[in-house]
């Protein structure tokens, strides 16, 4: 009677493991979020180096040199982030003897494509017409509604991390004066804490 | 229907066929390589217990091409999802009275 109950409990457990395994990507590595936190601390430094004239941002179109740079910034970030997020992740996923590219992942990137496409559409057009102040709390926004949307399909906890961000961006849009602060916190700050909360909880 | 006395459901006593339902359950539908991938089994073993459910009536299979490859979908019927559930309850059932 004993080995049954153990049986039992055994089938509980396999069945709890593959529901969630074939509907969660869990390969998502705590580290590659601390070190995307640490490429958009740089990021945000080097932006804050250029645009250290606020005053510019807020009333003149500087279109020209600074905006290349400023986008070159941005998508050597971006760039950095997703790399390491995919050869973390990758490598997660060997360790746990899964493949990467599973259902799950697929559902996990389509629900966050549709926010961040739209979101980083709508920055490159606040770009173009020169609204550069709205570009950091507008990242901030759809990104934290990407990872909200995502969430079902990963550690839940990122539910609560796309939240802050969806907060942190209001608030940039609120106090535009310190909107590059506001994105250095959501994407730096916030990515670092994110990736040693999940390196601690499930990595170890 | 062949359900044992402690109502446990005599189709989901391998392992596998459980590994099948509980990944169809929470999936609308799944393809072979998918299912291989969860349950870490052979073809001829994945391919063989697919079978035995699918004629109990508790999946239903569509088969399609992609890119001239077969590509075989499973998803879980009603009757399916009624077994699976009621097995899931007996199993609970039975860790509970056992203590």
């Amino acid at each position: 009677m004993k080995r049954k109950e153990e049986d039992y409990m055994q089938d509980l457990r396999e069945i709890r493991s593959i529901m969630e395994r074939s509907t969660k990507f869990l390969s998502l590595s705590g580290i590659s979020g601390v070190l995307a936190g640490l490429y958009a601390l740089a990021g945000a430094y080097l932006a804050f180096e250029i645009f250290n004239d606020q005053e510019e941002l807020v009333h003149g179109i500087p279109v020209g040199e600074q905006v290349w740079d400023l986008l070159f910034i941005g998508f050597t970030v971006l760039v950095l982030a997703i790399g390491t997020a995919v050869l973390f992740s990758v490598r997660k996923a060997k360790k746990r003897e899964e493949k990467v590219w599973n259902s799950a992942a697929r559902r996990m990137l389509v629900n966050m494509a549709v926010p961040l496409v739209a979101g980083g559409i709508l920055v490159l057009v606040l770009l173009f017409k020169g609204l550069l102040l709205l570009m950091a709390p507008m990242t901030l926004i759809f990104y934290g509604l990407a990872l909200y949307n995502a969430s079902k399909f990963t550690f839940s906890d990122v539910k609560y991390f796309g939240f802050v961000q969806v907060v942190l961006g209001l608030l940039a849009v609120s106090f535009t004066q310190y909107s590059l602060l506001f994105w250095a916190f959501g994407f730096g700050v916030m990515h670092i804490i994110y990736g040693i909360y999940v390196n601690y909880k499930y990595e170890r | 229907m062949k359900i044992s006395i402690d109502g446990l459901h005599k189709a989901f006593e391998s392992r596998i066929r459980l590994g099948i339902m509980s990944a169809l359950a929470v999936n609308d539908t799944l393809d072979f390589s998918s299912l291989k991938d969860y349950l870490n089994v052979t073809d001829g073993n994945l391919a063989s217990h697919l079978k035995a459910l699918e004629k109990e009536g508790f999946l239903t299979v569509q088969k399609s091409f992609i890119d001239r490859k077969p590509n075989t979908k499973y998803s879980m019927t009603k009757d399916g999802r009624k077994a699976f559930e009621e097995h899931l309850t007996a199993l609970e059932n039975l860790i509970k009275t056992q203590k």
